[in-house]
C-alpha cells in the first residue's frame, strides 16, 4: 500500500472532472423537480447524450458538435416523457423509468458500431500560462471547458429560480399548479421548457462522460450516475448551491476509491466500488431523517399530473 | 381542436384494450425501427411473434417460453403490490441477485451430500429470505427514516452487482474450476438442482411458484382486508389513513413480500435455468419486471399474460437475432417502446377524447 501515490491537488482537480456529469444532470433535474415534474429518467437521457454525442463525435471529429448532439438527443428523449406526463397525463414516476430502460436499450443498439473507436480529445483550456502555478493552476486554470460551464450553469440557475421573474412563474408551477394556472401562467409551457432543459443537461453530462472521462462507448457506461444525481437533488433539498457540494461530494468519494483501488489497499475492490452507492444511501437516510414525511421540502406538486378542467 | 374530459369513472373497455392496443401500437413502431436497421420489418415481427410459437422450431423455444416467464411473473406480481399502493420497489434486480446468492450458498455449504428433501427446501427459504432482508434495507429506510425508496432499491442494484461479482471470484467460486470466475454448476448437483418437472415444457418450480403467486396475490387483492388497504393506499391515501391504514406496516408488507418473490426468483433461476452463480447471470429479469407489472395492469391475472407476452419478446429476440442478424439491444429497446405506449394509451382509461370547441361552461 502506498499513499504516497495519492496527490492531492490531482485528487481535486480530478474530483472537479469526476463530477461533472453527475453535477450536469443534477442541476437539470433540480429545474425539471422545482417546475413540479419528476423525471426518473436521468439515467436514460444521461446514457442516450453519451452515446449520441460520441456518435457524432466519431463521424464529425468534432468533440464540440459531439456535445451539442448529446444535449439534442437526450433533449429529444425528455420531450418523449414531457409528451406522456403532460399531454398524456401518463404515471410520472412509470414514464420515468420508462425513459430508463427505453434509453439504456436504444443507446446500446446505437452504438453497438462504435465499441471500439475513439474520439479525437478535446483540448482543456490552459489560461495563458496560469495553469501553471502551484496547485491552484491544476484546479482552476487547467480544466476542459465544460467544467467551467457546469460551475456557470449552477449560478445561473440559482441566479433564475432566485431572482427573474421567470424562476418565480417556473417555481409557482411547481408549488401550486392550480393557482398558478389560474393566475394565467402556463402550466404545461413552464414544465416542458424545464423537461428539455433538464434534458439537455443530462444529455450534455452523458457525453461528457464518452468524450472525456472515459473515453470510450460501452454499453450501460454511465452506470448509475443519473441515479446518483437524482439522490444529490434531495441530498441538496431543491436548492442550486447545494447540488454543487453533493456532486463534489460523491464526485470526490469515486475518484478517491479508485485512488485507493490503485494504491494497493487492503480493503477488497467490490466493497470500494460499491462505496458511491453506499455513501449516497448514507446520505439520503441523514438528510431525509429530520424531516416530517417522504417529501420533506420538495415542491409541493412534484410528480403531480396537471389538468385543466372546466 | 382536441380535448381530455376527465371521465367520472375509469373506462373498463379501456382498460382492456389499452395493453392490447399498445403492443399492437410497438409492432408497428417497432416494425419501423427494425426497418431502420435494414431488417425487413415484416418478417423481424414474424420471427419475434409467431415463429417461437408455431414455426418450424417451436417445439424448442415453446419450452423456453415458461423458462422466461417464470420469474418475469414471479418478480412482477410482487411489485404489482406495491406499485398499487404507491410504494416503488425498483430495485427487484438486486433482490434477485441477493435471493440467488443466499439460496445457492446454502446448497452450496451441503455438497456434495445428496438430500435432496432437505437441501432444496432450505435453498428455496433462504432464496426467499435473502430478497426479502435486501428489499427489508429500502423498508426500514422509509418508514423509520422517512427516505426515498425509490433512490435506495435502486441504487441497492449496484450494490448487489458488486456482491456479486465479489462471490463469483471469491468465496463462492468453484474450488474445482482452475481458477475460473463463477461457483460449482448447481443443475449437475441433484440435491440442488431445479430440474424441468416435464421434459420439454420448461415447467420448473419457479414457474410452479409464479402460478401459486399469482393466485395468492389475486386472492390478496380481491378478498383479503390487506389487498384493500393496497386498493384503497393507492387511489387515495388521505382515505387510507382515516380507515385505519397503518402505513408502516403497509410499506413493510409490499416490499417486504416483493422482495421475497424476487428473490425466490433470483434462486429458481441461479439452480435452474443458469445453474451457476457467476459475474453476469443476472439478465436484467427484476427491471423487465416492471414493464410486465404495468402491461398486466397491476393485476395478478394479467401480469399472467403479459409476462408469457414478454417472455415471448425475449425468445423472438433471441431467434431474430440468429436468424436475421436483429441486435441483441433492439429488444431491449422495443419493450421499453412497449412501456412508452401503454402509459401514453392509458390516457384514454381515464380520460375521453372530445373534439370541437369546449361548450360554454
Amino acid at each position: 500500500m502506498d499513499f504516497g501515490s495519492i496527490n492531492p491537488v490531482l485528487l481535486i482537480a480530478s474530483l472537479m472532472v469526476a463530477s461533472t456529469p453527475i453535477l450536469l444532470a443534477a442541476i437539470g433535474e433540480l429545474v425539471v423537480e422545482r417546475s413540479g415534474v419528476l423525471n426518473l429518467g436521468v439515467e436514460g437521457m444521461m446514457i442516450v447524450g453519451a452515446v449520441t454525442g460520441f456518435i457524432v463525435t466519431v463521424e464529425t471529429q468534432s468533440p464540440a458538435l459531439g456535445f451539442i448532439a448529446g444535449a439534442l438527443g437526450a433533449t429529444l428523449l425528455s420531450l418523449v416523457f414531457g409528451v406522456l406526463t403532460q399531454v398524456f397525463l401518463s404515471n410520472q414516476v412509470a414514464t420515468g423509468l420508462g425513459l430508463t430502460l427505453f434509453g439504456l436499450g436504444i443507446s446500446a443498439l446505437m452504438g453497438q458500431e462504435y465499441a471500439q473507436l475513439r474520439t479525437p480529445t478535446s483540448p482543456r483550456w490552459e489560461f495563458f500560462g496560469l495553469d501553471e502555478l502551484p496547485v491552484i493552476g491544476p484546479i482552476a486554470f487547467n480544466q476542459h471547458p465544460l467544467v467551467y460551464l457546469s460551475l456557470i450553469l449552477v449560478i445561473f440557475v440559482w441566479w433564475f429560480l432566485k431572482t427573474t421573474r421567470s424562476g418565480m412563474i417556473l417555481r409557482a408551477v411547481g408549488e401550486n399548479h392550480d393557482a398558478a394556472h389560474a393566475l394565467g401562467y402556463s402550466v404545461i409551457g413552464t414544465r416542458f421548457a424545464a423537461i428539455a432543459f433538464g434534458g439537455a443537461c443530462a444529455g450534455l453530462g452523458g457525453a461528457f462522460l464518452s468524450l472525456v472521462i472515459v473515453p470510450q462507448w460501452t454499453d450501460g457506461m454511465t452506470a448509475g450516475r443519473g441515479w446518483i444525481a437524482l439522490a444529490i437533488v434531495v441530498f441538496a433539498s431543491w436548492k442550486a448551491g447545494r447540488v454543487l457540494l453533493g456532486a463534489y461530494l460523491f464526485g470526490g468519494i469515486s475518484v478517491l476509491q479508485l485512488n485507493l483501488q490503485a494504491a494497493g489497499i487492503a480493503i477488497p475492490v467490490e466493497l470500494l466500488s460499491m462505496s458511491p452507492y453506499l455513501i449516497t444511501i448514507l446520505v439520503l437516510v441523514i438528510i431525509s431523517s429530520g424531516r416530517a414525511s417522504a417529501s420533506g421540502q420538495a415542491p409541493a406538486s412534484l410528480g403531480r399530473a396537471f389538468h385543466a378542467s372546466g | 381542436m382536441i380535448r381530455l374530459e376527465k371521465r367520472a369513472a375509469p373506462s373498463r373497455i379501456w382498460a382492456y384494450l389499452t395493453p392490447v392496443v399498445a403492443v399492437l401500437a410497438t409492432m408497428v413502431a417497432g416494425g419501423a425501427l427494425f426497418a431502420l436497421l435494414g431488417t425487413d420489418p415484416w418478417q423481424a415481427i414474424r420471427t419475434i411473434f409467431w415463429d417461437p410459437i408455431f414455426g418450424e422450431f417451436a417445439f424448442y423455444y415453446r419450452g423456453q417460453l415458461l423458462v422466461k416467464a417464470g420469474p418475469l411473473i414471479l418478480i412482477a406480481v410482487g411489485l404489482a403490490l406495491g406499485f398499487k399502493a404507491g410504494i416503488w420497489n425498483i430495485g427487484a434486480e438486486g433482490q434477485y441477485i441477493i435471493g440467488a446468492i443466499c439460496g445457492a450458498a446454502v446448497g452450496l455449504a451441503f455438497y456434495p451430500m445428496e438430500a435432496r428433501w432437505l437441501i432444496f427446501p432450505l435453498m428455496v427459504i433462504a432464496g426467499a429470505i435473502g430478497g426479502f432482508l435486501w428489499a427489508m434495507i429500502p423498508g426500514i429506510l422509509r418508514t423509520r427514516f422517512n427516505t426515498n425508496e425509490i433512490l435506495v432499491s435502486l441504487l441497492l442494484v449496484y450494490v448487489a452487482e458488486q456482491i456479486l461479482a465479489w462471490m463469483a471470484l471469491g468465496p463462492l467460486r468453484n474450488p474445482e474450476g482452475a481458477g475460473f470466475p463463477g461457483s460449482r454448476n448447481l443443475r449437475n448437483y441433484e440435491s440442488a438442482a431445479n430440474t424441468e418437472l416435464f421434459a420439454g415444457t420448461g415447467m420448473h418450480w419457479g414457474v410452479v411458484a409464479a402460478l401459486i403467486a399469482v393466485i395468492f396475490a389475486y386472492i390478496l387483492l380481491s378478498r383479503h382486508l390487506t389487498g384493500f388497504h393496497i386498493r384503497l393506499t393507492g387511489e387515495s391515501p388521505r382515505a387510507a389513513r382515516f380507515a385505519g391504514v397503518n402505513p408502516t406496516r403497509l410499506v413493510l408488507f409490499c416490499l417486504g413480500v416483493s422482495g421475497a418473490l424476487a428473490g425466490l426468483a433470483g434462486l429458481f433461476e441461479v439452480a435452474g435455468p443458469s445453474g451457476q452463480i457467476s459475474i453476469d447471470f443476472n439478465v436484467g429479469y427484476g427491471f423487465t419486471a416492471i414493464i410486465v407489472a404495468f402491461l398486466g395492469r397491476l393485476h395478478p391475472v394479467g401480469i399472467l399474460l403479459a409476462g408469457l407476452l414478454m417472455a415471448l419478446t425475449y425468445i423472438g429476440g433471441e431467434a431474430a437475432q440468429a436468424t436475421l442478424g436483429l441486435p441483441a439491444a433492439a429488444i431491449q429497446a422495443f419493450q421499453g417502446m412497449l412501456l412508452f405506449f401503454l402509459l401514453g394509451f392509458d390516457v384514454l382509461t381515464n380520460f375521453r377524447v372530445r373534439f370541437g370547441a369546449r361548450a360554454a361552461a
